[in-house]
């Protein structure tokens, strides 16, 4: 035990930057989820170092475009995605370490640490009953049997590295071979509505379900090992880091990786604590990692409510302004209109994603983005409710010999005001609803559940975000429209 | 007091005013006559800015209209509009003080103008004051709208058929109200209207406008005596008609 205690504290002595904070981001599935917050708790239980955990981001696009922007330090990937999808190279030398080393290095400041050492490739299964009358153990067998069907993943039905390529590789012809929702695959294989679907290799359900993984025995599937990705930076800032994150380096095996999904899933939000775990057992009690609390409702609410008030302040700040030097001139309010309305049709996902590469991850993408949505019913309800006044009244004003300020100030936003509340409230309820979708981008918020529940297939983890974030939908809805209500009911005067 | 000189106004091809010249001396009141799209309130928009002639020229005191600055004309012009025009959202008190608080007035200078233009015009300030438009009578707010374009005792006032649509009693009787006042503050005035006694009651001189054409002006004795504009003379014989059982 004593060299052992010397060696850490040689490790946290050399680690002068104690209270710096590093961020670990992780794609929205239960893997990168564990193996995210495996790195967090060994940087945390060994180093005064501050993990900032932004789980669950959009995908390996918003992952990496936050890693290379320095939006986040660390996160885990595949070593065919890296070759693949952010190299786009189809050269099987690229899949190797040294070449992906290299080539991050130079092109995006990255490296990559050592392989945990599973290959979360894409796998054939099948039910244990279906390989044992039909003695299956490789796809090649499988090749051999008639009227097999199938059920894959949409996006293995599209890419070469997946089904085209695969029929072509070992010559299957299938009697069927639909797309179907991941999750949903494992149902139909249960009740044997299909007998083959593709899968990742270490899947918890492949445990749950028990199983079997056909071997790729002609290597046709691309390497897909699991291995921290990392800034350039970030290890020169912390020269320990590496090893430190190297501790499982090469220990975990594809049935051990499927083992923690499996628990990890069954845990839901407590999947913390089966990492903890893990680490404990694995060290021999060594390392005994803390578990951050979750984060708690009343501050995700608060998030929520951050993000939702600035977006719609900003908005208002703009919007009402533009509508009111709209009226009058129809050539711009026609191109106002316009750009708005075409903004507003641009999908959130997509929205939050334009943001990242302009704005990196977290708060301020997603503030820009829901202010974004928030221009077209404001500016809209600013335009007509002035546009809409009795024109008799700006006669009158006109014949008193009010100046434009004094008309503004006085008539114009005073009567049009009930109607311009009432475009305020509809951008704020459209912020509160898509605000959830914020947590892809690191933003937090109500919505942190819910991608975190959609990843770990958990309905109740969902809901325990989007219950608490209609309520505050309708809360907002309310108030805002008691609000409206007072505003069109009380005149104002001047002065 | 006014002078329109061989004025043309039209709205894009249409002609609402055609070679309109005529004179409003200080202290009289011009009642003009004149079927619906006349050109009346076409005729008032010019004297007090609000529209520019297209051709010809308009002279408040020998001073074209487009010379004078907004202030010096919201002083020296009431307007009381066909359409009422009472702001919803302000009470009676703040619509009839608008434009000395515009001036600048001290508040309490307000307060004390306010009442005496309600009193003027026969409404009770305490009962009135704080009511908001929609809760006046069609009479009532007309009168509010007359206390308002009074505020800064200008020397010239336009009323737009401020008693359009109103029953003939209350009618007949806001006439001899605002007779009283027209007496008390002695302002010039242009005064429109669609109805012949009320022309003939309020003006000292009638103008009858048809067309975008001044047909006829005169004292309401000349005109009755010796109508030429058939407009006129289709009016009086529809008010003969009237009158006999
Ligand atoms: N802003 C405008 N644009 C186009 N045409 C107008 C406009 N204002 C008035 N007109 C036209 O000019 C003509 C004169 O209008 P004006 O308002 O002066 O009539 P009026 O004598 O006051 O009628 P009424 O007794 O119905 O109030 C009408 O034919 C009217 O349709
Ligand atoms: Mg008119």
């Amino acid at each position: 035990m004593r060299p052992r205690v010397l060696f850490q504290l040689a490790i946290a002595l050399a680690l002068p930057l104690q209270g710096q904070t590093i961020t670990i981001g992780s794609k929205p599935f239960t893997e990168s989820y564990v193996l995210a917050e495996l790195m967090a708790q060994l940087i945390t239980s060994q180093t005064g170092i501050k993990v900032d955990r932004r789980f669950g981001m959009q995908g390996t696009f918003t992952s990496f475009s936050a890693i290379t922007d320095g939006s986040i330090d660390i996160y885990p990937e595949y070593t065919g995605t890296g070759a693949l999808a952010i190299l786009k190279s189809t050269d099987p030398a690229d899949q190797g370490l040294d070449s992906l080393r290299a080539k991050f290095k130079r092109l995006y400041g990255l490296t990559w640490l050592e392989p945990w050492g599973f290959n979360n490739s894409w796998a054939i299964v099948t039910k244990q009953a279906f390989a044992a009358r039909h003695n299956l153990k490789t796809i090649t067998d499988l090749a051999q049997v008639a009227g097999v069907r199938g059920a894959f993943t949409h996006e293995f039905m599209q890419r070469d590295d997946g089904y085209p390529g695969l029929i072509a590789a070992y010559g299957l012809r299938l009697a069927e071979a639909r797309g179907i929702q991941h999750v949903l695959a494992y149902d139909a294989l249960a009740a044997d509505q299909i007998d083959v679907m593709d899968a990742y290799a270490t899947d918890g359900e492949i445990a749950r379900y028990n199983l079997v993984v056909l071997q790729d025995d002609r290597s046709f599937f691309p390497q897909y090992l699991a291995t921290p990705l990392i800034r350039l930076q970030t290890l020169e800032q912390f020269p320990g880091l590496a090893s430190i994150l190297n501790r499982f380096a090469g220990q975990i095996s594809s049935e051990q990786m499927q083992a923690l999904n499996h628990e990890a899933a069954l845990a839901g939000n407590d999947y913390a604590v089966v990492v903890q775990k893990f680490i404990h057992d694995r060290t021999a009690g060594e390392l005994v990692s803390r578990v951050e609390p979750r984060s708690p409702l009343l501050r995700q609410t608060r998030r929520h409510l951050l993000l939702t008030g600035l977006a719609v302040l900003f908005a208002t700040v703009l919007a009402v302004p533009l509508g009111i030097v709209m009226v009058g001139r129809p050539v711009l309010s026609r191109v106002v209109l316009g750009v708005t309305g075409v903004l507003q049709t641009i999908p959130s996902i997509a929205m939050l994603g334009f943001m990242i590469p302009l704005l990196g991850i977290g708060v301020k993408p997603a503030v820009v983005a829901l202010f974004i949505y928030g221009l077209l019913p404001i500016v809209r309800n600013t335009y007509t409710g002035i546009d809409e006044i009795d024109p008799h009244l700006i006669e009158v004003a006109h014949g008193l010999g009010m100046d434009r300020w004094r008309r503004l100030i006085w008539l114009e936003l005073p009567l049009a005001a009930p109607i311009i509340f009432a475009g305020i409230r509809t951008a704020a309820v459209i912020a509160v609803g898509t605000a959830t979708l914020a947590a892809f981008i690191g933003a937090g918020g109500l919505g942190e559940p819910i991608v975190q529940g959609l990843s770990f297939n958990d309905p109740a983890m969902i809901l325990s975000g989007a219950i608490p974030a209609a309520l505050l939908a309708m809360v907002i809805d309310a108030v805002l429209g008691w609000v409206e209500k007072r505003i069109a009911r009380q005149p104002v005067g001047p002065g | 007091m006014i002078t329109y000189l061989g004025v043309h106004k039209s709205y894009g091809e249409h002609a609402a005013l055609t070679d309109f010249t005529l004179e409003v001396q200080r202290g009289e009141t011009l009642a003009l006559i004149g079927p619906s799209g006349g050109g009346k309130t076409t005729v008032l928009k010019l004297a007090n800015g609000l529209l520019a002639p297209s051709r010809g020229t308009v002279l408040l005191d020998a001073r074209p209209i487009d010379e004078w600055d907004r202030q010096e004309l919201r002083r020296a012009i009431g307007y009381v509009i066909q359409q009422v025009g009472l702001f919803p959202h302000w009470t009676v008190e703040r619509n009839v003080g608008v434009l000395p608080t515009l001036e600048e007035w001290p508040p309490e200078k307000i307060a004390a103008r306010v009442n005496e233009l309600l009193t003027l015009v026969d409404l009770e300030p305490d009962r009135f004051k704080s009511r908001y438009p929609s809760q006046l009578s069609g009479g009532q707010a007309q009168r509010v709208g007359v206390a308002r374009a009074l505020a800064l005792s200008p020397a010239m006032l336009l009323m737009d058929e401020p008693f359009g649509s109103l029953d003939p009693l209350i009618r007949a009787q806001l006439q001899t109200e605002l007779l009283a006042i027209l007496k008390t503050v002695e302002v010039t005035t242009i005064l429109v209207t669609h109805d012949l006694t009320e022309a003939f009651r309020m003006g000292t001189r009638v103008a009858v406008l048809a067309d975008g054409k001044l047909e006829q002006i005169g004292t309401p004795a000349e005109l009755l005596s010796e109508p030429r504009s058939p407009y006129l003379k289709r009016l009086i014989k529809a008010n003969l008609l009237q009158v006999q059982p």
